[in-house]
């Protein structure tokens, strides 16, 4: 990692900003999920904030495209989808990214290049992976992120992917979010090997294990990753990364001992950069403060946009089924 | 008018379409260095190269959602399936995704695709390698699923489903490839959701659709020495599903046989018997007979396997059954 003086202060800021704001939203979301204002599943990120915010920052969504899986609030708000929509999608309103057919698991903006939200574990990867087909047929310049948990790199899709992508040289970033737990199973009861990085190696691809409580580390990471893609070598990145919360709020995640959440707890990616940005004279606390009432403000006013929206017209119900 | 196949039908059509859009892609196993397992697309490869026709492993769940992913991005791709049997292994993409893209985005995505290949029973392939996928497919909506009979059909309604903004399963025959007819040089389309009246009558109508066509044609003409006129009509697109031209149809002769190779349970066919029992009830003469795949999994054995399908046999007892004779 860099020396934090090789960074423009506006980045570094940013960074913390939309950590924080992941953070807040879905505080605000699972508050609202207790009032029974949202329903179905809902799987926070929260923990994992540094992963998709040091990723994505990498990106201008004017040509580079970002495919996630059902836990995709952190992406889609890293990718700079409107709060209000996308809270609003949680609440089932007409004005949701999605018109509140999604939901939770299915944000999307075709504009903005969020290409998912997918429920099925895996499913997007060969998805993303046509992204890059695209990409490459058209000679753009862009590159793809897509995301998957330690639970989706045992489907077939993955490896099928990784082939694919390997085979016709496209500019495809895959990204697992190793958070420890495939819903109730550590991953290392069900898995083959522990550093999902090396997997990289049988498509002969680069693959790098990264800190994913550390945005920094894993901006720089991504930032690499992405050089390699665009270069016609696509590359697996392990994020080691821990949710905080249960898969999803159904679940009291009982499988896991309290001494090891402590123990990443005390990781916070979003309280450990902030110390190293006061540390480093780049925030104060009370800028620190400033920035989380913001963020704050944005969460409640997303609620109560979401309030206040309508519920879809009964004519909805046999829209958008075909083109 | 020439006379082709229907390969060489199908390959025009997918020939015209990469020739007018170039955002027409054709992807699957052999489709390209080997000219295709069926040899459907002999010489595309050579025309348009490697870029806009793609080898892939044999990775049907891959290679399939990439086609999506590719669709949902802008392309237009064709992905062939060597069969639909192997289709299965992707069905999770074709559903979940292809077909759902759409509705669960609020209707941002278009994911103009088309998944084509060989469908429906051969010849002593077994179980795993024979069997009609339709009904899988139609059961799903924000598909589109079309199979023709004719050559004719084959070339125009493949048209269509490459320039349609819905992922589209076009499905042909397995042995029907060399079958020959009719095609114009001029360009056509051929609409979806228009079934087609492959012959006239006024005694009863057989509604079919795909291969069964020729056995339900042969039926026909020996009907005719017994003095019995059939109408039949080829549905051409299961969905969407011309239900107009179905319910004209029997309200005119009061009788029905649908002849699907299909399995029988909860079936195109068993659809259609519902749709005409519930709309045409008043009209009919006699209840609706179903003459489809037994119920069973394909078999290798040649007098079991022919057993178990659709013949001219089953079809004249059924028509005699709706008359009453």
């Amino acid at each position: 990692m860099k020396d934090l003086k090789n960074y423009d202060t506006k980045l570094l800021k940013d960074l913390l900003f939309k950590m924080l704001l992941i953070r807040r939203f879905e505080e605000k979301a699972a508050q609202a999920y207790g009032l029974k204002k949202i329903g179905g599943f809902l799987h926070l990120y929260i923990g994992e904030e540094a992963v998709a915010v040091g990723s994505i920052s990498n990106l201008d969504m004017t040509k580079d495209y970002v495919a996630a899986a059902y836990r995709d609030h952190g992406h889609a708000l890293a990718t700079g989808l409107d709060p209000n929509s996308l809270m609003a999608e949680l609440y089932g309103k007409i004005t949701g990214c999605s018109k509140g057919k999604g939901g939770s698991m299915h944000f999307f903006d075709y504009k903005k290049h969020f290409f998912g939200g997918n429920g099925i574990v895996g499913a997007q990867i060969p998805v993303a992976t046509g992204i890059g087909l695209k990409i490459k047929y058209n000679k753009e310049d862009g590159v793809v992120l897509c995301y998957f948990g330690d639970g989706a790199i045992h489907q077939g899709a993955f490896h099928e992917s990784l082939n694919l992508a390997k085979i016709w040289n496209l500019p495809v970033v895959y990204i697992c979010e190793n958070n420890h737990y495939g819903m109730g199973t550590d991953y290392r009861r069900v898995s083959a090997i522990d550093d999902f990085s090396i997997m990289a190696d049988s498509y002969a691809m680069n693959g790098k294990q990264v800190n994913g409580m550390n945005v920094l580390e894993v901006y720089e990471a991504t930032k690499e990753a992405i050089e390699i893609a665009k270069n016609g070598t696509p590359v697996l990145l392990e994020a080691k990364t821990y949710r905080f919360k249960g898969h999803s709020m159904s679940d009291p995640a009982k499988y896991r001992t309290k001494e090891e959440l402590e123990k990443y707890k005390q990781k916070d990616p979003i309280i450990s950069f902030k110390e190293l940005l006061k540390e480093n004279n780049i925030i104060s606390e009370e800028d620190f403060l400033e920035m989380d009432k913001q963020c704050k403000k944005i969460a409640k006013d997303a609620a109560k946009f979401a309030e206040e929206s309508p519920e879809p017209d009964l004519d909805e119900l046999y829209t958008d089924i075909y083109a | 008018m020439p006379i082709i196949t229907m390969r060489e039908a199908i390959r025009q059509a997918m020939d015209e379409e990469m020739s007018r859009d170039e955002n027409v892609i054709l992807m699957g196993e052999e489709v390209a260095q080997y000219n295709g397992a069926y040899k459907v697309s002999q010489g595309l490869y050579d025309k348009y190269g490697e870029e806009r026709v793609i080898d892939t492993p044999i990775t049907e769940s891959g290679f399939a959602g990439v086609g999506i992913g590719a669709a949902m991005a802008g392309l237009r791709p064709i992905v062939e399936f060597m069969t639909f049997n192997f289709a299965l292994q992707a069905f999770d993409q074709i559903v979940n995704n292809a077909a759902k893209m759409r509705y669960m985005s609020g209707g941002q995505f278009k994911v103009p695709i088309v998944f084509r290949g060989p469908n429906g029973p051969a010849e002593y392939l077994a179980s795993q390698h024979s069997q009609a996928t339709q009904t899988f497919f139609a059961h799903v909506p924000g598909l589109k699923v079309v199979a023709p009979a004719t050559p004719y059909d084959a070339k125009g309604l493949l048209k269509t489903a490459i320039r349609d903004d819905n992922p589209v399963i076009f499905l042909e025959g397995e042995l029907m490839y060399s079958w020959e007819g009719e095609v114009p040089e001029e360009e056509y389309t051929i609409e979806f959701g228009k079934a087609d009246i492959k012959r006239e009558g006024k005694d009863v109508t057989i509604i079919t659709y795909s291969k069964p066509l020729k056995v339900v044609l042969e039926s026909a003409k020996e009907l005719e020495k017994d003095g019995i006129d059939v109408e039949v009509l080829d549905l051409r697109s299961i969905r969407p599903l011309d239900e107009e031209t179905i319910l004209n149809s029997v309200k005119k002769t009061n009788r029905c046989v649908i002849v699907d190779e299909s399995w029988p349970f909860v079936s195109v066919a068993s659809h259609i018997g519902w749709l005409i029992s519930n709309k045409t009830f008043d009209y009919l003469d006699a209840p609706v007979e179903l003459v489809t795949n037994e119920d069973v999994p394909m078999p290798y054995n040649h007098k079991l396997e022919l057993a178990a399908q659709p013949s001219v046999d089953k079809i004249i007892k059924a028509v005699k059954k709706v008359l009453y004779i």
